[in-house]
């Protein structure tokens, strides 16, 4: 059930667009395999402008930064520098028409030196022999025109801090003449004394009249340094050229979460009173990542966990699973306490992970479907250590058959299910087991919209037969929807708890935006 | 492309075991080994005539195959999880003079040779399990684990033996292991023994499901539960007992308990085991696979020591086999993968 309501109402405008634009995007499309990542795009950038790039994740700003570093071919659209139409065929050649973008996961190398890393793939050479006095000099340079002359060009790039290795890929992207610099969430990784650094080196740039297309999910941040800004929203532009001051947080949040597709998710049977806590955890922490994350989960009720990229959802999940071993805290199960740090321990009390890079944690690609699903029964199945193929080919057959998979049959290597079929088999195999928690994360990353509501009617039925189910979703909306109650996690903190019902998407945007200052 | 879209065929048998097995997957590549070997072997005929055809220059072929033999078939197993196990062959020379050792010095005369059978698989497993502490536990990457074992084993057999060779001279060792049944060496016997039950543990026991899970996503079978530490310690156990056997035999076969025996085999076993279709990085692993490549490489052997070649010859086909059968299961791969 997709309810697709594409109504072309107008784009908020702001400034008009001047004459002399440094890079222009217009109409940019990106169709991938079965997915439009891309519907339309435009971006204006000025010389020497803070552009901010706003949108929740799954928007496009990532693939929109790929077609402009040349990662991605664009669909359809065209580029401009300088009103003249260029082609990014190749990262290469981003850089050598002055673009560079600063990846969250700094790509420089550790066991170079800074002058190594600032010269990489372009070395200063004569005759095939690296010139390294005048890279040395010329990397000092560029570091003391960032503000970092403190920085050795002679450094191993592996002892600096993110915020070094930070200077050291904007060095990188100066020493190729950059005009527009794209960083992506570059606080990310930062403490709140190295973001006022990166602001001032930011502020130098601009004042050189580089142009940085700056992307943050910190409106603070934005607030701060930023000048212009452009909204994505499903992969298109719904907000352009949006003056920073001039803009009200309310309105940027209602350009973000504006739906176009809508879902539809199992109605709410109500979890009776009477119903006994199944998971109880107290007081979990790990290290910094989180603290004092206390729930307690009922059978038949959906605890959803809500928050950004990074804020611990994941490492939540993963701690109460005993795949991380908490630092403090206890996790319960029927009263029973869980050993800390012991996946078998977890499984054997009958809790169950669907992980959230699918393929990566939870699959064994290659195999058949059937024994994807028994991976963790197959033992049980077995008679004195002997296999029996037999049955547990009947089980996950029954789960296929119970759970609509397609194709049904349990041969076939489970590489070649798509994406909701997958998950459904990562289901199956906690079916199979008989769990009393599932724990899932991100259940429909990487499935399609078709295939959304038949998990979230799975999830709910599974629910409803009893069991206590935690889910973590980086779309907000599919926590909303599905959860009978909300926790918003924000920088390792449950900053918020309370029926699904009684917040919507801007509250929780605002609980993990604003109370994000740096 | 949405899950709706996908209309299950007409015929759907979900749970009926798929009987296309012999014409698809692991079936086909033994299928190329077969020809492989058969194709050396008609070489051998063409170029050794009646000397290679000849059902004791067979038997020699096999004898002589049997002892790496063994060693792979461990091998096999440490090579579907995903690791490697540089130290076998060291582990065999430390196993044949500790258990000469114990024959010769220890208990001199009156020693039943079970004993000397019963110390070389004990101080074999010991080494494997030590190597599998270290990688599981100790998280060392499993070729620097098992460099360090082929260093040390070698070492601690110098010191044993002082240097020197044990002869064997135990009644009834050398009858047993040099004798045949049914015609066949005993020797080529526990191969075949060794390689059932290889075959049977991979494929019919949960120890095979798991060192296949391991092999094909670690996190994924940890997550699922698994432990996959204790298995990890097992695997290369399992490996060192196979290295304490192929240690027996090698006594019954020489009766020369050195330090220097099964140097340079760690390298005949994974160039076998590879040739055979194992993935090196984990998730599939063949015993039948390991088997032909094992015969093809000592059959290969056989063709140039009986053409009296040189064994320098014999090397860079060795390196050329490798290379070939490793290019042809990749666009076998690939293939498959593609569809």
């Amino acid at each position: 059930m997709v309810d697709v309501d594409r109504d072309d109402a107008e784009t908020p405008e702001g400034t008009g667009a001047p004459a002399n634009l440094l890079l222009r995007m217009e109409g940019i499309v990106k169709h991938f395999p079965g997915a439009k990542a891309l519907d339309g795009v435009d971006l204006d950038v000025l010389p020497g402008e803070v552009h901010c790039l706003l949108g929740q994740n799954g928007a496009g700003k990532s693939t929109l930064i790929k077609v402009l570093s040349g990662a991605h071919q664009p669909t359809s659209g065209r580029i401009l520098l300088d009103d003249a139409e260029i082609a990014i065929p190749h990262p290469v050649a981003a850089l050598n028409h002055g673009i560079a973008t600063i990846y969250q996961e700094l790509d420089v190398v550790d066991g170079l030196t800074v002058a190594e890393n600032i010269y990489l793939g372009h070395e200063l050479d004569r005759g095939g022999f690296t010139q390294r006095r005048a890279a040395t000099r010329r990397a000092r340079d560029l570091l003391r025109r960032l503000g970092h002359p403190e920085i050795s060009p002679h450094t191993e790039v592996g002892q600096l801090s993110a915020a070094g290795k930070q200077i050291v890929s904007m060095a990188r992207a100066l020493s190729h003449d950059a005009r527009v610099i794209v960083m992506d969430e570059p606080s990310a990784v930062l403490d709140s004394g190295e973001v006022e650094n990166l602001f001032r080196v930011v502020e130098g740039l601009t004042a050189q009249g580089v142009a940085v297309v700056y992307i943050s999910h910190r409106l603070e941040e934005i607030r701060r340094i930023g000048d212009r800004i452009t909204v994505l929203k499903d992969g298109r532009t719904v907000g352009r050229n949006l003056a920073v001051a001039a803009t009200p947080t309310k309105e940027l949040i209602k350009l973000m979460t504006g739906r176009t597709v809508e879902f539809a998710f199992p109605e709410r049977p109500g979890v009776p009173d009477d119903a006994p806590v199944v998971l109880e955890v107290s007081d979990l922490a790990l290290g910094s990542t989180f603290s004092d994350v206390s729930l307690e989960v009922r059978a038949g009720e959906i605890v959803g966990l809500a928050g950004l990229v990074g804020s611990g959802r994941s490492e939540i999940l993963e701690t109460i699973y005993g795949a991380r071993r908490a630092t403090s805290g206890h996790v319960r199960v029927g009263g029973r306490a869980l050993r800390p740090g012991s996946v078998p321990a977890a499984v054997a009390a009958n809790i169950g992970l669907a992980p959230e890079e699918r393929k990566s944690q939870g699959l064994l690609l290659d195999e058949p479907v059937f024994k994807n699903i028994t991976l963790s029964t197959f033992a049980r199945t077995a008679k004195g250590g002997w296999l029996d193929e037999r049955a547990e080919r009947r089980a996950a057959s029954e789960q296929a058959v119970a759970l609509d998979l397609r194709p049904p049959q349990v041969g076939r290597a489970i590489r070649t299910l798509s994406g909701g079929n997958q998950q459904k088999a990562l289901l199956a195999r906690w079916l199979v087991h008989g769990c009393e928690v599932l724990l899932l994360d991100e259940p429909t990353r990487g499935v399609d919209v078709g295939a959304r509501s038949e998990i979230y009617a799975l999830v709910r039925s599974l629910a409803d037969a009893g069991t206590a189910v935690v889910v973590v979703s980086s779309e907000i909306p599919e926590v909303l929807g599905l959860a009978d109650q909300v926790l918003v996690v924000s920088e390792g903190q449950v900053v918020h708890r309370g029926p699904a019902q009684d917040i919507d998407e801007h509250a929780v945007l605002d609980l993990v935006m604003e109370g994000s200052a740096a | 492309m949405s899950g709706t879209t996908a209309a299950p065929p007409a015929d759907a048998p979900s749970d009926a075991p798929r009987r296309s097995g012999w014409l698809s997957g692991p079936a086909v590549r033994n299928l190329g080994l077969v020809i492989a070997l058969a194709l050396i072997c008609v070489a051998g005929v063409i170029t050794g005539g009646e000397r290679f055809a000849d059902i004791d220059n067979v038997l020699t072929i096999l004898r002589l195959a049997s002892v790496t033999g063994v060693l792979a078939i461990g091998m096999t197993f440490v090579i579907t999880s995903g690791g490697i196990d540089l130290s076998v062959g060291s582990v065999l020379g430390l196993t044949t003079v500790w258990a000469t050792t114990v024959a010769t010095q220890t208990m001199a005369e009156d020693i039943h040779w079970v004993l000397m059978v019963f110390t070389a698989l004990v101080v074999g497993t010991a080494a494997g399990l030590v190597n599998g502490a270290l990688i599981a536990y100790g998280r060392v990457v499993p070729f620097i684990a098992t460099l360090a074992m082929l260093a040390a084993a070698r070492g601690l057999a110098e010191m044993i033996s002082d240097r020197q060779t044990q002869q064997v001279d135990v009644a009834g060792f050398t009858d047993f292991f040099r004798a045949d049944w049914i015609g066949v060496p005993v020797l080529v016997w526990i191969f075949a023994l060794v390689s059932v039950a290889g075959w049977v543990l991979l494929n019919r026991t949960t120890f095979g499901r798991r060192t296949v899970a391991i092999g094909g996503n670690e996190e994924a079978s940890r997550l699922a539960g698994i432990k996959v530490k204790r298995h990890t310690l097992y695997l290369y156990g399992l490996a060192g007992l196979a290295a304490g056997i192929g240690g027996v035999m090698m006594l019954g076969r020489t009766t020369a308990g050195t330090s220097t025996n099964g140097v340079l085999y760690e390298l005949d076993v994974i160039a076998a085991v590879v040739v055979g279709g194992t993935l090196l990085v984990g998730g599939r692993g063949t015993i039948v696979g390991t088997v032909l490549g094992v015969l093809i490489f000592n059959t290969l052997n056989n063709i140039f020591v009986i053409n009296n070649m040189s064994t320098s010859a014999q090397n860079v086909a060795k390196g050329l086999i490798i290379v070939v059968a490793v290019l042809i299961q990749q666009r076998f791969a690939n293939r498959s993968r593609s569809t």
